[in-house]
């Protein structure tokens, strides 16, 4: 109850004049309630440096930014997982190609779950044409989770960068090469694809389907299935939102999408996240809002326990991005 | 500057039920059911919409068909080409009538 209390006034005096009914109160509306479950997955951002700088990047990582997961932070995250032992660990950034503890903390982390996740741009991962990184994953049965916005080059090079969506063909015909995303190979190669643009995607299943079609068609690429994540309005995103005049009617969009069938599934109910200097938050929107779980800066060497099912999850504004249609999962 | 057309009307369509709502639910319904995936995908039939909204000129139709193909997967190079090809059969039916136009000068010239 204590948490709660805490949690709605950061939450308050966060809060910005938005054209938009905050998060917390829709909730109410709808009698619901944001609670944690049992936690089962723990995702660490293991730095924002990255090669690219998206224009839809919540963390604003770029090739400028210097933060990454140092050894040490690595030990405390390796203890943790040790400790407490997680069906899934999820390793994202920036990209976690650019840390370069990421070797190591493959091997020791691939022993400690049952789905050991590496979330690629594709460009990093066979950097320099590097693929003793490749190796290590197939080694360690790693599921790559890669950025693949769309399959036409103009808006995916908008997104991304000019060169990184033939870039990223080439590197996903290298992956099926060595057996990534072939039936039967073990190896996992899942595809997400946001919006390259102030709108929200609508049915994954049928975007599956095409993409599905059109990569095998065009390049012979095979993949095992694609996940279709809304932009949260957040970080640099939002600064382009603002800039292009568009953020009051994404908001709106975002908000009028709202899907109370979604709060049950949503990631950040079995979720810790980490940042690269070791904090928890409940989800990576949350980590980019500064919003820490419980409302309090907690580092992971001071966790005696999990978040226990039934304490409240912060929230804001960028919540309806994961509410939106069927949901971010 | 004052206009009859206002972006901020669009998701007040559904206000027209208020008068009829029979036909308006009919209507809905009937919308709904024609843009469902069937023999061709929605992303298919949002491209045709969009390509219809040309044709019929109508700012909410362009406004709305135009993000629900970009949420779709579609991209501006498609989108381009569904506008010409409803400004091809647009500019093809005015062209074709001058058969009629052909037709009468020969039956009354000598």
């Amino acid at each position: 109850m204590e948490t709660a209390q805490k949690l709605q006034e950061i939450e308050e005096g966060a809060e910005e004049k938005l054209p938009v009914e905050p998060f917390r109160q829709t909730l109410e509306t709808h009698g619901l309630n944001l609670t944690r479950e049992k936690t089962i997955t723990l995702q660490l951002n293991v730095g924002l440096m990255c090669n690219q700088a998206c224009r839809h990047c919540h963390l604003e990582a770029g090739p400028n930014r210097q933060e990454v997961m140092s050894a040490e932070t690595l030990d405390e995250v390796v203890g943790f997982a040790q400790k407490f032992r997680f069906e899934v660990i999820d390793i994202t950034g920036g990209a976690p190609e650019m840390n370069p503890n990421l070797p190591d903390m493959i091997e020791r982390l691939s022993p400690l779950t049952r789905r050991l996740v590496l979330r690629s741009n594709l460009t990093t991962l066979t950097a320099g044409d590097r693929d003793d990184l490749i190796d290590l994953c197939r080694k360690n049965r790693v599921a790559i989770v890669a950025s693949f916005p769309s399959l036409n080059e103009a808006q995916a090079d908008s997104q991304r960068g000019k060169g990184v969506f033939q870039e990223s063909i080439n590197v996903l015909k290298k992956l099926n090469g060595l057996g990534y995303g072939r039936v039967g190979s073990g190896l996992e190669l899942n595809l997400v694809s946001n919006p390259t643009g102030a709108f929200v995607p609508s049915s994954q299943e049928q975007l599956e389907k095409r993409f599905c079609q059109v990569l095998e068609k065009k390049w012979g690429i095979v993949f095992n299935n694609l996940f279709t994540f809304a932009n949260a309005p957040l970080g640099r995103f939002r600064q382009w939102l603002e800039k292009s005049g568009n953020l009051e009617s994404y908001l709106r969009k975002l908000a009028s999408s709202f899907n109370p069938c979604a709060i049950e599934g949503l990631m950040c109910r079995s979720l810790i996240s980490v940042s690269w200097d070791g904090y928890i938050y409940d989800c990576d929107f949350n980590q980019a809002a500064g919003l820490f779980t419980g409302g309090k800066k907690t580092h992971i060497s001071e966790l005696g326990q999990l978040p226990e099912p039934g304490e409240p999850i912060a929230v804001s504004h960028h919540c309806y991005t994961c509410t939106a249609g069927a949901g971010f999962t | 500057m004052e206009t009859y057309y206002h972006p901020q009307d669009l998701p007040k369509f559904e206000e027209i039920g208020e008068e009829a709502p029979e036909l308006a639910k009919k209507f809905f319904d009937y919308y709904a059911a024609v843009f469902a995936e069937g023999e061709l995908t929605e992303r298919e039939k949002a491209l045709i919409a969009l390509a219809v909204a040309h044709t019929v000129q109508c700012p909410y139709c362009i406004d709305a068909y135009t993000k629900d193909c970009l949420e779709k997967g579609s991209n501006l190079g498609e989108m381009t080409e569904a506008v010409h090809v409803a400004t091809a059969i647009r500019g093809g039916a005015s062209l074709v009538h001058g058969v009629q136009m052909r037709n009468i000068t020969k039956k009354i010239s000598l």
